[in-house]
């Protein structure tokens, strides 16, 4: 599936994390800001990889603000960002 | 889960950090909220974060998912995504004949029964039927906000205006042995005017009352708690009653007042509920 635009979704607040999506002409790339990077950095880029994957969405630049999300939190905002991305409306 | 509903609470759907402490709050039962406090341009977003939200947490509370009405886009798609997960109801706002029949059509094959929301003045006036129109309706929550727009009066704290609605729906509902739930009291930071108008609702036959802060819940289930009183009582009536039958009595009496069967089944369901609670000890 192919980004058609710039999308995103999520908040500031916390235990929310806030997702850019942007049409990307190389591979996917994550650019990631967490309160807790160091420690689950890596996890969430993990968590946001596989629902690209899933969603077989390829060359995305993926900028994410994050405040503590869990993966459930991480996956929603991730599939919404998409479903808003692929769409015309 | 047990079918204990002192207290309800509603969690706004789109809302990470409420949603994942749900069940902390110590409600019997919490309503995941689709419609009144997400934003239009949400919808999509808070209905795919309950969703993942219940693909990875379990929960202990019962489960309720407040959709959007019937005459809203964002109503087909919401029971789509619902039908496929482990909920127990969904809560049908604005419920009409019509809208739950339709509803109970798209629940085919799944085991979520359905819990109408009745906050029009149609929705009162038809309240047996709209409870009798599927096998998979539990029971009914009074929405006393909305029923006070479309009634075109003011909702105040004493709630005069919800007398005739609050009595209509609790007697429909237990003619139809269902349960009933009372409107949430809105000012959560008036806990007197809280402990007066749950007073009131238990009085009058309601089995819980909603809340739209976790910080009410205590309240409500203190309140709909049988108390220490009413167990010692409903003991002592079993008690005679075991007795009675031993000695052959058909009638008897508890304190010179004579004890018939509505006394005996109200004793019952206070026992019941009681041990379900785990209020039982030290009562004797």
């Amino acid at each position: 599936m192919k980004l058609l635009k710039p999308s995103k979704a999520g908040t500031y607040e916390s235990n929310d994390i806030y997702i850019m999506l942007f049409p990307n002409d190389d591979e996917i790339r994550i650019e990631l800001e967490s309160i807790v990077l160091e420690t689950y950095g890596k996890q969430i880029k993990k968590v946001m990889m596989d629902t690209l994957n899933d969603h077989n969405i390829e060359n995305v630049l993926v900028k994410a603000i994050d405040k503590g999300a869990l993966d459930y939190t991480i996956r929603a905002r991730v599939i919404t960002a998409i479903n808003r991305g692929v769409s015309n409306d | 889960m047990t079918n204990i509903r002192r207290s309800m609470l509603f969690i706004p759907g789109n809302n990470p950090g409420m949603l994942q402490s749900a069940d902390v709050f110590d409600s019997d039962s919490v309503i995941f909220d689709l419609e009144d406090s997400v934003a239009i341009d949400e919808k999509a977003s808070a209905r795919i974060l309950v969703k993942e939200l219940f693909s990875s947490i379990e929960m202990s509370c019962e489960r309720i998912v407040r959709i959007n009405p019937y005459d809203t886009p964002f109503y087909a798609s919401d029971i789509e995504a619902m039908r496929q997960l482990d909920i127990d109801m969904i809560l049908l706002p604005k419920a009409s004949v019509e809208s739950i029949k339709d509803l109970d059509q798209k629940l085919i094959k799944t085991n979520i029964n359905i819990m109408v929301l009745i906050e029009t003045a149609l929705g009162v006036e038809q309240v047996f039927e709209i409870l009798n129109a599927s096998k998979r309706c539990k029971g009914l929550m009074l929405g006393g906000e909305d029923l006070c727009v479309d009634l075109n009066c003011i909702r105040t704290k004493k709630g005069d205006e919800l007398l005739y609605a609050r009595y209509r729906v609790v007697n429909a509902s237990k003619a139809l042995s269902k349960f009933a739930i009372d409107t949430p009291y809105t000012d959560t930071f008036d806990e007197e005017g809280l402990k007066n108008d749950t007073l009131f609702s238990k009085s009058i036959g309601f089995d819980g009352k909603a809340s739209i802060n976790p910080r009410q819940v205590h309240c409500i289930n203190e309140i709909f708690n049988p108390t220490l009183d009413e167990i010692n009582h409903a003991k002592r009536v079993l008690e005679a009653k075991e007795m009675a039958l031993k000695e052959g009595k058909g009638v008897f009496s508890l304190d010179g007042k004579m004890v018939d069967l509505p006394i005996i089944k109200r004793a019952e369901k206070v026992i019941e509920l009681a041990l379900k609670l785990g209020l039982m000890k030290g009562t004797s």
